[in-house]
């Protein structure tokens, strides 16, 4: 017997019905005026169907088609990183008492989250984030509740945009870790499905699908293909590049990147690994009491490199090279990963149309 | 002087006075709008002007002078030097009371230009501005010393009680630095400029308004003013590659902060 199973399209609602009563809150991608990203999914016909996207650099566009498949665009405007990591959240609320003590309270707040689609890059997104988040010295346990109340249904890339380049990095539009199940989209029929782990598993046991064809087996394997192949960017080695971005610190490819570059920081805020983030408190108004607040920050802010009296990366030059090259190289030094999983939000989502892998090239050409 | 140092004389119970020179008073309603924390507030601070809301003593001595407005008459230099003389700390609150605001687009007018956007707006000749009035609106830091400024058109219940709360910590108020893209995608908006084609002033503007306009499927109108270090420039180019005219550039910038020296460039 195959170890793939299959989902028709009409069974969609079995396996939201299964999660449900364990307890998950389903996500998937959903579109919504214009653009397709993560929302709450009640039923399979919430799902985008027919819909496909266009990404070039600084450009995004959904059309709707007769296609009868849920998953022909390529990747939602947002990745899993919101889930987990959020924009904005209160970590702890500190209140004086009447004896003027001050009483610390943390703030843990995590729900059940099934996510039904999530693209292979976005899943190695989420892998390089439990290095920062959970498998460091340093553990959020916002982060770790989440991933441990997370259940996670890959989708296989059958299409890449032209943005896509998770095949120079030498990775595939292929989930081949980090998931319960894993699925491949056939037009017009339904999933095939792999199980990834013992909750996949169990699921799947309750749904009590049937083996997957030998022919569509195949079939999705081609498709997934399909997509690599479609990718066109290029990069050397990700070794060289790692070297080259550092032995290169001087390139005068910085300076015209800087002429260009609105330090908006849009490409750090639409990563999916991007982690960075600063604190605030926000006190009420009689001073009594105050949350304590995380949020995303970006290198492209220019308060993240003030520290202690001086501000070290005044310039947009020393900010985007900030970013690249610990995206590029210095990321490995620290966390003994890659930092970019080449789903190219960076890239379709700058409004000026910057292509981190056109830079990197110039760079390390 | 740091903020701290500057602060450290405020009263333990200070007074505060709320003027307004030329606006439209949005910004007070800032105060208004939010009023639990205004009445909170009270509890620790003694309002002794507030048009808009009640008491009235203009030039009464205060600790902080809340100015919302620009300056347009010479009878307003007159007061405001007034108020500052009678204040230990100027808090400037609106896009008006820091650059000048969107009345300051007849600094780029003549007098006969003046005169026809005059006829366009009233539907008898009145004498709403005297020949003897400044040719400019400026902001109030062009006339007296502004200790704190928060900006915005309007500014915001939550920058405002927050401002005042800072001062009364004796901290300095926290400033928007981060352009309007970051609030975008901390809210999870979609951008309109690369998804929609509308021309958006988000990526030079400071954020504060939440992405207000973004999250409706407009382009920012840089109400906030300049983001810290924005690249106007490349912008501008942007903007003549989504087939803006110059006329039509100009005129994206020349708006709510207009005199904003940080919206300034190629």
């Amino acid at each position: 017997m195959s170890h793939y199973y299959f989902l028709p399209h009409q069974r969609i609602d079995d396996m939201l019905s299964a999660l449900k009563s364990d307890g998950y809150k389903c996500v998937a991608p959903r579109y919504h005026d214009g653009s397709i990203g993560y929302d709450d999914l009640n039923k399979s016909s919430e799902l985008p169907w027919g819909y496909h996207d266009a990404q070039a650099p600084g450009h995004y566009e959904v059309t709707k088609t007769e296609h009868k498949h849920a998953f022909g665009f390529t990747l939602p405007t947002t990745s899993v990183k919101p889930m987990l990591f959020k924009a904005k959240e209160n970590v702890w609320k500190v209140a004086r008492n009447d004896e003027g003590k001050l009483a610390f309270e943390p703030i843990v707040e995590f729900e059940k989250i099934a996510v039904f689609g999530v693209r292979p890059c976005d899943l190695r997104g989420i892998e390089i984030q439990d290095r920062v988040f959970m498998e460091n010295s340093y553990n959020d346990v916002r982060y770790v509740k989440r991933r441990e109340n997370q259940f996670l249904i890959a989708m296989n890339c059958t299409k890449s945009h032209s943005n896509c380049f998770c095949t120079a990095l030498g990775d595939s539009p292929f989930a081949d870790k980090g998931f319960d199940l894993a699925m491949t989209e056939l037009n017009d029929e339904g999933f095939v499905v792999e199980v990834g782990s013992e909750k996949g598993r169990v699921l799947l046991d309750t749904l009590n699908l049937a083996a997957a064809s030998g022919g569509q087996a195949q079939a999705a394997l081609s498709r997934i293909e399909a997509a690599a192949e479609a990718q066109t960017k290029t990069l050397p080695p990700i070794k060289e590049v790692e070297a080259k971005l550092m032995a290169n610190l001087e390139h005068p490819q910085w300076d015209d990147i800087a002429s260009r570059c609105l330090s908006c920081g849009s490409c750090t805020q639409v990563c999916p690994t991007c982690f960075c983030h600063t604190e605030r408190d926000e006190p009420n108004v009689l001073g009594t009491e105050t949350n304590h607040t995380r949020e995303w920050d970006s290198c492209f802010s220019i308060d993240h490199s003030y520290t202690h009296g001086d501000t070290y990366r005044e310039d947009t030059k020393y900010r985007y090279r900030q970013w690249l090259t610990h995206k590029f190289s210095t990321w490995r030094d620290q966390f003994r990963t890659k930092g970019c999983v080449g789903c190219g939000r960076c890239v379709t989502w700058c409004p000026v149309k910057i292509d981190v892998v056109d830079e990197i090239n110039a760079i390390c050409k | 002087m740091s903020a701290h140092d500057k602060l450290l004389g405020l009263a333990a119970r200070p007074k505060v006075a709320v003027h307004k020179f030329s606006s439209c008073d949005g910004c007070q309603l800032a105060f208004i709008n939010d009023a639990v924390s205004l009445l909170e507030l009270s509890t620790l601070v003694d309002i002794v002007h507030f048009a808009e809301a009640g008491p009235l003593d203009e030039f009464a001595e205060v600790d902080l002078a809340i100015i919302e407005g620009s300056v347009n008459t010479k009878h307003d230099i007159h007061r405001l030097e007034m108020i500052r003389e009678k204040a230990k700390y100027v808090l400037c609150i609106g896009a008006c009371a820091i650059t000048g605001g969107i009345q300051a687009l007849r600094n780029y007018q003549d007098e006969k230009g003046l005169l026809s956007w005059q006829e366009g707006v009233y539907p008898q000749r009145t004498d709403v501005i005297i020949a003897e009035d400044l040719p400019t609106a400026k902001p109030i830091s062009a006339y007296v010393p502004v200790d704190f400024e928060i900006p915005g058109c309007p500014i915001t219940s939550i920058q405002l009680v927050s401002a005042v709360r800072a001062i009364l910590f004796g901290v300095e108020p926290e400033k928007n630095v981060d352009s309007v893209c970051v609030s975008c995608k901390h809210a999870g908006i979609t951008c309109v400029m690369v998804a929609k084609g509308e021309p958006c002033l988000g990526p030079v503007t400071a954020n504060g308004c939440e992405a207000l306009c973004p999250s409706l499927g407009r382009g920012c109108y840089g109400c906030f003013g300049a983001s810290k270090y924005a690249n106007i420039k490349a912008l501008k180019q942007q903007f003549r590659d989504m087939g803006l005219t110059e006329q039509q550039i100009t005129h994206k910038f020349q708006f709510i902060n207009s005199q904003d020296a940080g919206l300034q460039g190629e």
